[in-house]
């Protein structure tokens, strides 16, 4: 299988791939705006540049430039060596991706989408996460996991699920998701760099949303630091925490709500584990109020840990119940009009005026769930 | 030997001028399907072939063989009828096929299948017109003492576990001839993925009794630091990666090494060892599936000793042994006498040469017997029967017949044999009681390596703890370091 790569791509020469590295040289210097998938890319482009034992597996990575077209152009220019097209086993691949990683390499394996990586979870927790700690020290796995998660767009229960709360509850994990291309590209490298083990969680409806860039962003030794989040608005009534595509709802959620006069902070999570619990805590010391968003199911999810850090280290300062949006708690419907109910949207955050003790205020003891249901535990 | 390809006779070529394996390479191809020797056949009664000893030898009968012997004479007519039907060949994305007239499925269980390399016979009399490679006198005397040390170190941890001095223990009493050997014809540079049945290869590196102890006693000293039960071995030093509990999982990790491996361009191979009941996890399949894509450098070796725990091979696959499988997905693959510590070196030292300069895995079923209990968790004699076992410890041990053979050379005797015994027993004991004695691991310990750098909500939660033992020091062990 190798052989036949190796001779297609021999043969390819007047079928030029560009990388995205030459696409973004294209742009002027006024306000560069990249995808979200150019800047997964590049990122990648550039760590296997600098760092030869970094390499791609996954199905369709090479060939096929990637399910999603992340990996666009690498095997044209790094060779099938390093960039594996893999059988259809995520068992199999991952447990070969753990063992180059023992053995020194440092592989960023791809999961078409994180759904599939049920299959593999034994060898991403217990092959890789807790392999330093059970080796003592002697088995680093620099290893990256990346690949869509969560819900897209009708493609049914068994291909929309959230795992951030899966992984991230694992110690000897490291759990990104990051929002827009800085995002992308920051996290991306800072995964790569990373000598523990990361799971990089992407989404696939943001791979084809610009964003603007700066020039720093686009240097290849950017990197953004694990752990942190950002705060994307500033805001003194109330706190948005979200990660990933729930960010963007967030945001807009936010202008909404300052027309009618609530000034909400919306803090880009970015790292699911370890969790920025000192921005989060020192954001709801100042607003008193916090509202969590995701898009996974509710229960044992990333706002219930955020709740817990909150109420453990901030209980004085909220003047009212923390409050979580999240998915419904049913297997993703896969009609369209069903779907939209089952993920939050951006009405569902704005309805937090009323339950924030805005206009009235009422004791919650509920989970919004999407599609303006209430679910009584 | 047991392989067999299109090109099997180039390679031996090859092999014989490059490598100089002559010695190996004189029989032709026997275990082939393409040949034309008359289809030999197992009877059926070896499939639960533990529950008849004596069944176990190289018999072939030809009671079973009328109805399926007519089917592959056929194959045979076919293949020598003249080129004109030939004609019949077509490519297809998914291979090249040559059609046939006449329906015809592949037999369940191989016809000429039953080749299990040995070398030594019984009593550890080299058998007549045998190829293996020569081992010296120093190292076939190195290879006894390692066997003989791994029984008395097995023998003496599983009492300590019974005296309640450390709290599990798992033997590998009978398995030492694949142990040993196998270690031996590798090279320290090859990296080793062990299941859990392996500490020989470890004592084989240099692994002191002290460092097993330590391991077993989790004390200040082990490399684990205290984190594993025992024996879940590990040492970087000695290229042997730690044992997880999990089974079958160290399969596509030796394959990932072995990638890593050849990208790097080194002299060293993959070896990752497991048993018939691992066989059955889909890990196995994936790995050797990418093994065989990938082209690495990987030596998979399976201890088919008869049992998972409780689980007879006939309850764990119908496939013919574990050497088909290989073949199945085009892996070289070959059966050897897991108790026949001459066959077991030749095999292994062939199939490295064959790993590392032809990039290729190859894969060697080890037929053995598990003589010990599963572990100290399990009491075998609920579900076989206790004269099976004596047997095998007696009159098939791998240990004995070794020694008759290098006794037979006169490269040891019965001085040198007590004097060995006593000696390791008495090290052994001295490294327990040192184990016992020592310090645990200190607390700190028990934060450190979740990460790379310990992170700050560790960092806090260790404060905490110091703290509460401050408050309550009676309630703290007196032999863990503070």
């Amino acid at each position: 299988m190798l052989a036949i790569a190796r001779q297609r791509i021999l043969g390819q020469s007047f079928q030029k791939i560009r990388p995205a590295v030459s696409v973004l040289r294209s742009y002027s210097s006024a306000a560069k705006k990249i995808t979200v998938r150019e800047a997964l890319n590049s990122a990648l482009d550039e760590e296997m540049s600098a760092d030869p034992k970094v390499f791609l597996m996954g199905e369709e990575v090479g060939e096929y430039q990637g399910a999603y077209k992340i990996t666009k152009g690498l095997l044209e220019k790094y060779g099938p060596e390093r960039v594996l097209d893999t059988p259809i086993t995520e068992a199999g691949f991952t447990g070969i991706g753990v063992g180059a990683a023992y053995y020194g390499l440092k592989p960023v394996v791809e999961f078409m989408t994180f759904n599939f990586s049920m299959q593999a979870i034994d060898h991403i927790i217990n092959s890789a996460a807790k392999s330093n700690y059970m080796s003592a020290g002697q088995i680093s796995v620099p290893i990256v996991f990346r690949g869509p998660n969560g819900a897209a767009a009708g493609v049914g229960a068994q291909h929309s699920q959230c795992y951030a709360s899966w992984y991230a509850s694992c110690p000897g994990l490291k759990v990104l998701s990051p929002y827009n291309s800085e995002d992308a590209r920051g996290l991306l490298k800072a995964a790569i760099r990373d000598p523990d083990p990361v799971v990089f969680l992407e989404n696939e409806l943001l791979y084809g949303e610009s964003f603007p860039v700066s020039d720093e962003v686009l240097d290849s030794s950017f990197c953004i630091p694990i752990g942190k989040a950002k705060i994307e608005r500033e805001g003194k009534d109330v706190t948005i925490t979200a990660f990933s595509k729930m960010v963007g709802y967030a945001l807009k959620a936010a202008e909404i709500l300052e027309k009618d006069g609530i000034h909400a902070e919306v803090i880009n999570l970015r790292s699911i584990r370890p969790l920025d619990r000192t921005t989060i805590n020192a954001s709801v010391r100042k607003t008193n109020r916090l509202v969590t968003v995701e898009e996974g199911f509710p229960q044992h999810g990333v706002g219930a840990e955020i709740c817990a850090s909150v109420v453990e280290e901030s209980f004085a300062y909220l003047d009212a119940p923390v409050e979580r949006i999240a998915g419904a708690d049913v297997p993703m419907p896969y009609a369209a009009n069903l779907e939209r109910m089952a993920v939050p949207q951006i009405e569902d955050i704005i309805q937090i005026q009323e339950s924030e003790g805005y206009n009235s205020f009422a004791f919650v003891d509920t989970v919004v769930c999407a599609g303006n249901a209430s679910v009584n535990n | 030997m047991a392989f067999c390809s299109k090109n099997s006779r180039t390679i031996i070529n090859n092999l014989k001028s490059k490598l100089g394996l002559s010695r190996l390479m004189n029989q032709g191809s026997d275990g082939c399907l393409n040949n034309t020797n008359p289809c030999r056949f197992l009877p059926l009664t070896t499939l639960p072939q533990l529950r008849n000893p004596d069944s176990y030898s190289h018999k072939t009968g030809h009671s079973f063989c009328s109805q399926r012997f007519q089917s592959t004479t056929s194959e045979q007519q076919f293949a020598s009828l003249p080129n004109g039907e030939h004609s019949q060949e077509l490519d297809f994305p998914g291979g090249k096929v040559v059609f046939s007239p006449e329906m015809r499925f592949l037999s369940e269980s191989p016809c000429v299948y039953n080749n299990c390399y040995r070398v030594l016979d019984d009593n550890g009399q080299l058998i007549g017109n045998s190829n293996f490679v020569q081992v010296s006198e120093e190292i076939a005397v190195k290879m006894y003492s390692s066997m003989a040390t791994l029984q008395i170190l097995d023998t003496i941890f599983y009492e300590a576990q019974r005296q309640g001095r450390i709290s599990f223990y798992l033997t590998t009493i009978g398995e030492e001839a694949i142990n040993i050997a196998s270690a031996a014809a590798l090279t320290s540079d090859d990296i080793v993925f062990p299941q859990y049945r392996e500490p020989g290869v470890l004592l084989w590196r240099g692994f002191t009794l002290q460092e097993f102890a330590n391991q077993c006693f989790g004390n200040k000293a082990d490399y684990g630091k205290g984190r594993q039960m025992p024996i879940h071995y590990g040492s970087n030093k000695h290229n042997y990666f730690t044992v997880s509990s999990t089974i079958a999982t160290q399969i596509p990790h030796a394959v990932g090494a072995a990638y890593s491996l050849k990208m790097d361009k080194k002299d060293a191979c993959a070896v990752t060892f497991f048993g018939d009941g691992g066989t059955s996890e889909g890990d196995f399949h994936a790995a050797l599936n990418f093994a065989a894509v990938t082209e690495s450098p990987v030596i998979f070796i399976c201890r088919n000793n008869g049992w998972a725990i409780s689980t007879p091979t006939s309850d764990q696959f119908r496939s013919e042994g574990i050497a088909v499988r290989g073949q199945a997905y085009g892996v070289r693959s070959i059966r050897v006498d897991g108790n026949d510590a001459l066959a077991m070196y030749s095999a292994v030292h062939a199939a490295r040469e064959m790993a590392i300069n032809e990039h290729r895995p190859v894969l060697i079923e080890a037929i053995t017997y598990r003589v010990g209990h599963h572990s100290t968790s399990d009491d075998s004699t609920k579900y076989r029967p206790a004269d099976e076992i004596e047997w095998w410890r007696m009159a098939r041990d791998p240990v004995t017949r070794f020694r008759k053979w290098i006794e037979t050379n006169g490269w040891w005797g019965s001085e040198a044999e007590s004097q060995l015994r006593s000696s390791i027993r008495n090290e052994l004991l001295q490294a327990i009681q040192i184990a016992e004695r020592a310090e645990k691991p200190p607390v700190n310990e028990l934060f450190t390596d979740v990460y790379d750098n310990i992170p700050s909500n560790l960092r806090d939660q260790e404060k905490l703890l110091r703290e509460t033992i401050n408050r309550h020091p009676a309630d703290y062990p007196a032999d863990v370091p503070f």
